[in-house]
């Protein structure tokens, strides 16, 4: 039976949300003319007031934020209420340039984690769970957001965070979680050590993990679900927006439902900014419709996916968002081809290794070599030279058709690459440009 | 009676036959034999040893990559035309090898020879047939 944290909003009609989105944006773009000069300047330079939004069908007349608007408003230059109404701030980790630093009042705390515990209730969740939230906490959205959610749903919460690995494990074991939050790439550490530990599936407690904050493959899914046990949830979000939870998946497994009472998403062209119609790939961009602290109106995600409004067979009425490919901040752009990590992920993984590699981007006579470093398993591994070597180029090949570029393909020695506790890094770029 | 021979993944970098090796002293294995085969991007280390399972265990535990292959080895008089009479047998025995490679007892005058052959069995029961007796586990264990 498919669980609701907030049945009546998250099954709505599409004419029920629809009026719930209008009024609300009207009220936001209204909040933000009045108490964000930054965003307000941006209107007048389009020759926009608020008297020309009348509901969300006219949301496409506002100017885009991005996140370069972000670095130039730092630290306070887009805060919607005075700073006595603000009680916490989050931060990302700031590997992409300057970091972002978001702020919230409580009232967007709660709605955050409202979010929070219908991913987690989507997931399976209730009452009677013990869910532990392995994401790091502190300026991390991760862990602050899922803990709350988890509050919310009134789960037994076990506030690990990242690191220590067998501790991670002992609680696990022993207050038999049955939820885990945390990235996928260290769900997948945490299942390799597991192994080693020499617990199988059946062994662990756990039922359903919910996993985001990084860009993960089908494939990757299918290994965590096998090494755990467990049905793995995607969860999305953006720290600009509030954090995980901007969108969740159900039971359905089939795209990640946008909490559209909070969330208007659009996907444009990312050349032009025109307006996508459904169904079509293009640069995901969100209106945070009722965030007092941080309004973001037409935030561009840089994330590339798809969004669709059929009917799911969990019941939610809220839009569903394809995983994205990547950030464009993730995708490299290698002899001039687009790349994302995920697609060398997927063929890595239909080859039969593991989800443990390195990509590194170098620059060698003017032109970019593209180096995939995995590790070898006992699986793939064999006596004979001459298999190796032909498995070593199906992967060249599989990567080729994939990509369109000729890779490099280095096998290395197990656990030569670093695991990850929080966000892995999967790309080494040493080009100097 | 063929041997097991261990076979380990070694990434191309600096110093890792040497953390192998530091492996098995630490744990005082004793390699009969060794041999590596190399490509340009990384190598198979091969190796006879006194005690398989401790050495599977302990490289296991040290995070190597090893896989145990059936092998043959034989035992040949250390004297000139010695392995030349040896693969003489292997050719009226119609036995293809993959490769081989060799190693001396200790103060005794004999050579000994390992060979990887497609059909382990096959190879074996042909060769016995000419006359050549296959070294167990055993016998190399006391070499």
């Amino acid at each position: 039976m498919e669980r609701y944290f907030q049945e009546d909003i998250e099954c709505a009609s599409r004419e029920k949300i629809k009026a719930i989105q209008d009024e609300r944006l009207v009220n936001q773009v209204r909040h933000v003319w009045e108490n964000v000069p930054y965003y307000r300047k941006k209107m007048e330079e389009k020759g926009i007031t608020p008297e020309d939004i009348k509901s969300s069908d006219d949301l496409y007349k506002l100017p885009f934020l991005s996140k370069a608007d972000l670095r130039e408003a730092y630290p306070y230059g887009l805060v919607g209420v005075p700073l006595k109404d603000c009680v916490r701030i989050q931060s990302t980790s700031g590997t992409t340039g300057k970091r972002v630093v978001a702020f919230y009042t409580q009232k967007d705390i709660d709605l955050w984690e409202e979010c929070c515990a219908r991913a987690i209730m989507a997931a399976g969740g209730t009452n009677e769970d013990v869910c532990q939230v392995s994401y790091g906490y502190g300026l991390f959205t991760g862990g602050p957001g899922l803990n709350g959610g988890s509050h919310k749903v009134g789960c037994l919460t076990i506030p690990t965070s990242s690191g220590n690995t067998d501790r991670q494990i002992m609680f696990i074991m022993d207050l038999q979680a049955t939820i885990l939050c945390c990235t996928p790439s260290y769900a997948a550490y945490i299942g390799e050590r597991m192994k080693e530990l020499g617990y199988g599936p059946d062994d662990i407690p756990l039922k359903a993990g919910i996993f985001g904050a990084e860009a993960w493959s089908e494939e990757m899914r299918c290994d965590i679900e096998n090494t755990l046990g467990i049905k793995a949830y995607d969860i999305y979000g953006l720290t600009e927006l509030s954090g995980p939870g901007v969108s969740f998946e159900c039971s359905a497994q089939a795209g990640m439902h946008i909490n559209e009472d909070h969330f208007i998403a659009e996907i444009i062209d990312p050349d032009t900014g025109e307006v996508l119609p459904e169904g079509t790939q293009g640069e995901l961009v969100f209106t945070s419709v009722d965030k007092e602290a941080f309004p973001l109106i037409r935030y561009r995600t840089r994330d590339i996916c798809t969004l669709t409004r059929e009917k799911c067979s969990c019941g939610r009425t809220h839009v569903r968002m394809t995983k994205p490919k990547g950030r464009t901040d993730d995708m490299l752009i290698i002899r001039g081809v687009n790349v994302f990590p995920s697609q060398i992920e997927t063929v890595l993984l239909n080859h039969g290794y593991a989800a443990n590699y390195q990509i590194i981007v170098d620059r060698v006579n003017n032109t970019d070599t593209l180096d995939v470093q995995v590790e070898m398993t006992p699986e793939m591994f064999t006596d004979n030279i001459g298999e190796i070597e032909t498995r070593q180029k199906e992967l060249v090949d599989g990567l080729k058709a994939m990509l369109g570029l000729k890779a490099k393909v280095s096998l290395v020695a197990p656990k030569s690459i670093t695991r990850s506790e929080g966000k892995a890094v999967r790309v080494i770029d040493k080009r100097k440009i | 009676m063929s041997i097991r021979q261990i076979s380990v993944f070694l990434e191309n970098k600096p110093g890792m036959l040497n953390k192998m090796t530091e492996v098995l002293a630490e744990h005082s294995i004793d390699m009969r034999a060794l041999s590596i085969a190399e490509t340009k991007d990384f190598g198979i280390a091969r190796m006879i040893v006194d005690d398989v399972y401790a050495a599977t265990n302990v490289l296991k535990e040290a995070d190597f990559v090893a896989s145990l292959t059936q092998v043959l080895a034989y035992q040949i008089p250390d004297e000139t035309g010695g392995l030349n009479k040896l693969l003489q047998t292997f050719t009226d025995a119609k036995v293809n090898i993959e490769y081989m490679y060799a190693f001396l007892g200790a103060g005794t005058a004999k050579a000994y020879m390992i060979f990887r052959v497609a059909d382990t069995r096959a190879a074996e029961a042909a060769l016995a047939a000419k006359g050549l007796k296959t070294l167990t586990q055993e016998e190399i264990a006391q070499i």
